[in-house]
């Protein structure tokens, strides 16, 4: 299919491997500045306590201390987009991740030892630790405005159609409730930022942000500073999944310990802080109530969803119009009716987190689509093909369906792990699947989803693409270089990138909602676009030809048709840049996608294209132990197309890792507010050796928005992986876990339950 | 301070070092080998394996010196004459790397496996290697690269 490309389509290695082969690669972690000084944050071990007393003249005094920052030295500055959200504490904190105090210092140990120094006095206050708990009457109130504890902007209902009407009219239907816990991204690089300011007061901050420019405007928000005055650069990050798209405490203060001192500061959170103190994906209390017809067609969903805030509003408490998506349009359902609240505890807040809320949704919502099945007497996959959305849908919730490969996905899947051959046979060997819906196409949250580009060509043939994206480590910026090569028609090797400088690169909202690709590879295409014209204008006045009759292919500029007789094109750019009303070539993109924003009842079309996958899981349950040993994932997903397969497959396994972490391992454990397993030995991230065959089946539906045909995918790997393997371990033994993780515990309780039951009927 | 004297990357060093100070820490603070990253300091994720006398060891726990003497090798010693070592050509082509910090970690065990078994089988690798964290990559080309590796 990629036959007519030169570049799009081929498995181009990643243009910043060599200097991470050989450890070249200067991450944030690696940076120092001449007089730098560490910064720590002082954090409350309580979960909700009042600070009666803070006494940092010990600390203060400690040789190698520069400064220290309580919340009487500033402003009182409130983040997050709740603005719920304190720098540094005060009178009260209300998790155990909250920052009383920071200091800077010569070195870590100095720092380390200065923490030590500081003099709090807490009385503690009782928490409330469950959110179904926190809105009852009362209950603890954690925020002086948010009675019942309630984040009351999030509180949401959304329907299309009537789920009344539906029900009635249905054969079959089923409620439930599924439990979803805390995970957290468990990045290989920790959160960091390093400030410095100029003589001039200018402030540069190298952040592991993903979100370069939101980041600036809110430091600038924070500070109380212009954010002319700000220059953000994206150091190299080790890794992000959503957890750098919010700017956290300790980076204003990290700020504000430079300003004090003069001096360039660096924060870089420990491991245990990364678990404790950055954001978590949001624990998921969620009721669903399903109907069918007989014959499989789905007639209404409802679903009333809990979620667990934490102590503040990061971009945690947004996730539930992700969480929308899937439960409005998920199938064809034409009765929809769907309820959020968020609610305050005492717990580390959460964030946003590879696929948004969307992990939560599709395990609920695929959980119970099995289920379903197995009432009606269906194969699952049956039931999933006679429902699933199709090209030209318009959904109850106004999401225009463009491309849509989900049938294609789910049939792929399913011969994959040879479904008709494996389903429902005895023994303790299963095969499950999952179907997602995620916006492959940007999301427009905010009033602008767009990007913006510059493409240099310099005198040599160097191409430079300066573009407002986030290369995070999953490659964008190789595919940005491929889009522009392949549109300007030079070599992949001439093209370098220039990103994320907020004093350089053109605006880019961010790297989130898988929206690189398309949005910032739609921007590059327009910026190459404008650079090839002006080169093959240039051509054609030297060539005395016209325009049209000119093309451009690996740096080679011939007539149409006659490829054979060319000249370079760094020599036609060197003829337009020398002579006497010269101009060098220089050229740009800005793409806007075009979207609309939801309407105050959550309809719109936010995304200008969607992307679908499924995921075929076959597993064995060991029924002595309880063990979930899965053998096989295979994993169709429409990308729309592959602008490099070897990052498409890269993303396919780094999302189900992740997903199958979800599914089985990972729990973030927390208890009355303290985390238990804040380090590697006691939370189990999947290893090498857990990691099962993985089939990537890669669906191209070329969609007409996308560059060359592209639709966002990274997200979605990792969404339907846990629901998929539920429902194996159904198909498998015959128990349903509706509570992540599937652990070998609750799979070993529910098969002796059964047994039980089983025994009873006897 | 005592003076840490110890074969690193196929050239003899000697320095001053605080008695108790990391291997990890005198690699990237005194010598300015920040190809060794740490992202645990407690042993459990790898990113920091270096190989000392041909073992992979996490030098985030290992005393600086310990190496005393010793061999050491990091990722920075694994490229030789301007040529990269098959490891990381093949990590390179097969996509093994994404944000790259669990790579140099990677590298080291997957060098002291092929050093001792240059052919290993699909289960020796992941064995090898199941001390090594990555988010990004599910680990699947990281497999990959060292077969390919292997087989050359």
């Amino acid at each position: 299919m990629s036959g007519e490309f030169s570049f799009v389509g081929k498995r181009v290695p990643k243009l910043d491997a060599p200097g991470k082969v050989t450890g070249q690669t200067f991450f944030g972690h690696d940076m120092k500045l001449p007089r730098m000084l560490y910064g720590k944050i002082l954090r409350s071990p309580h979960a909700h306590a009042r600070v009666a007393r803070i006494d940092v003249s010990k600390a203060r005094a400690l040789p190698g201390v520069k400064a220290v920052l309580t919340a009487a030295d500033i402003p009182d500055i409130r983040i997050g987009w709740a603005r719920d959200h304190p720098i540094l504490k005060s009178d009260r904190v209300r998790s155990v991740r909250d920052e009383v105090a920071a200091v800077a210092a010569v070195d870590e140990e100095t720092a380390l030892e200065a923490l030590e120094l500081f003099e709090v006095e807490y009385e503690e206050l009782p928490g409330v630790f469950d959110p179904e708990d926190a809105m009852k009457p009362g209950a603890p109130l954690i925020h002086a405005d948010a009675p019942n504890n309630i984040q009351e902007k999030m509180r949401q209902s959304y329907f299309h159609g009537d789920v009344q009407k539906g029900f009635e009219e249905s054969d079959v239907v089923i409620e439930d409730r599924f439990r979803m816990p805390f995970v957290t991204h468990c990045c290989m690089g920790t959160s960091f930022c390093l400030a410095s300011f100029s003589p001039s007061a200018d402030l540069t901050i190298w952040s592991s942000t993903q979100m370069p420019f939101l980041y600036q405007r809110d430091l600038s928000m924070a500070l109380g500073m212009p954010a002319s005055k700000i220059r953000v650069i994206k150091a190299n990050i080790g890794g992000a999944f959503g957890s750098k798209l919010d700017m956290y405490p300790f980076e204003p203060i990290c700020v504000l310990l430079a300003q004090k001192t003069g001096r360039p500061v660096r924060i870089a959170f420990s491991r245990e802080e990364e678990f404790v103190a950055s954001p978590t994906r949001q624990p998921v209390i969620c009721d669903i109530k399903s109907g069918a017809r007989k014959d499989g067609t789905l007639t209404a969903r409802q679903v009333s969803m809990i979620l667990d805030n934490g102590a503040y509003s990061s971009w945690g408490a947004t996730t539930p119009l992700v969480m929308m998506l899937t439960i409005s349009s998920l199938y064809r359902v034409p009765n929809v009716k769907y309820d959020v609240v968020v609610a305050y505890t005492n717990n580390p807040y959460s964030g946003a987190m590879r696929g948004y809320g969307n992990p939560q949704a599709t395990f609920v919502v695929e959980s119970h689509l099995d289920m379903l099945a197995h009432e009606l007497g269906m194969d699952p996959m049956e039931l999933r093909l006679r429902n699933a959305n199709q090209p030209g849908d318009v959904t109850g919730q106004g999401v225009k369906i463009t491309t849509c490969g989900l049938t294609d996905c789910i049939q792929k899947a399913a011969e994959s792990v040879s479904w008709k051959q494996k389903r429902a046979k005895p023994g303790n060997r299963g095969v499950g699947m999952a179907s997602m819906i995620h916006v492959g196409g940007g999301a427009r949250i905010y009033p602008s989803d767009g990007c913006g580009s510059t493409v240099k060509v310099d005198d040599f043939g160097k191409v430079t693409l300066i573009s407002g994206s986030t290369d995070m480590g999953q490659g964008a910026d190789t595919v940005m270089a491929q889009i522009v090569a392949e549109e300007l028609g030079v070599p992949v090797e001439n093209v370098t990138v220039v990103n994320t400088d907020t004093d350089l690169t053109p605006w880019d909202v961010g790297a989130h909602a898988s929206r690189t690709t398309f949005v910032a590879g739609n921007s590059a295409r327009l910026a190459a676009a404008d650079a090839k014209r002006q080169i093959l204008e240039a051509a054609a006045e030297s060539m005395g030809e016209s325009v049209e009759d000119l093309d451009m292919k690996e740096g080679r500029i011939y007539r149409k048709g006659e490829p054979e007789e060319w000249i370079a094109f760094e020599k036609t750019v060197r003829g337009k840049h020398f002579r006497p009303d010269g101009d060098v070539v220089l050229a740009r993109g800005w793409y806007e996608p075009p979207t609309e924003k939801q309407d105050k009842e959550y309809r719109g079309n936010i995304s200008a294209t969607y992307g679908f996958a499924a995921q075929a899981v076959e597993v064995e349950v060991d029924t002595e132990t309880g063990e979930v040993k899965v053998l096989k994932i295979a994993a169709a997903h429409d990308v729309g197309r592959a602008i490099n397969p070897m990052a498409v497959e890269g993303q396919i396994h780094g999302g189900i890792s992740m997903g199958l972490g979800y599914g089985l391992y990972e729990e973030l454990v927390v208890q009355e507010g303290q985390v238990l397993n804040p380090n590697f030995a006691d939370y189990s991230l999947p290893t090498a050796l857990d990691m099962p065959e993985i089939d990537s089946i890669i669906i191209e539906t070329d969609d007409p928005a996308g560059p060359f045909g592209a639709k966002g995918m990274a997200e979605p790997a990792c969404i339907p992986t846990a629901p998929a393997i539920a429902n194996a371990v159904y198909d498998a033994v015959g128990v349903r876990i509706r509570d992540l993780p599937i652990t070998s515990e609750k799979v070993l309780k529910a098969l002796k339950e059964k047994q039980a039951k089983a025994e009873e009927e006897k | 301070m005592e003076t840490l004297t110890m074969r690193l990357n196929d050239e003899e060093v000697a320095l001053e070092i605080m008695p108790d100070a990391l291997l990890v820490d005198v690699l990237r603070d005194q010598l300015g080998l920040i190809g060794t990253k740490e992202a645990c300091g407690e042993g459990e994720c790898g990113a920091c394996t270096v190989l000392l006398d041909g073992q992979p060891v996490t030098s985030c726990l290992i005393p600086a010196l310990k190496a005393q003497g010793r061999e050491v090798y990091t990722v920075e010693g694994l490229a030789s004459g301007g040529n990269l070592h098959p490891l990381q050509k093949s990590f390179i082509e097969h996509g093994a790397v994404q944000c790259g910090y669990c790579t140099p970690g990677m590298l080291m065990s997957a060098k002291a496996l092929l050093d001792r078994n240059p052919h290993p089988t699909e289960d020796e690798i992941k064995e090898a290697i199941s001390g090594n964290l990555c988010r990004c990559t599910g680990y699947v080309k990281i497999v990959e690269a060292i077969k390919a590796a292997s087989s050359d």
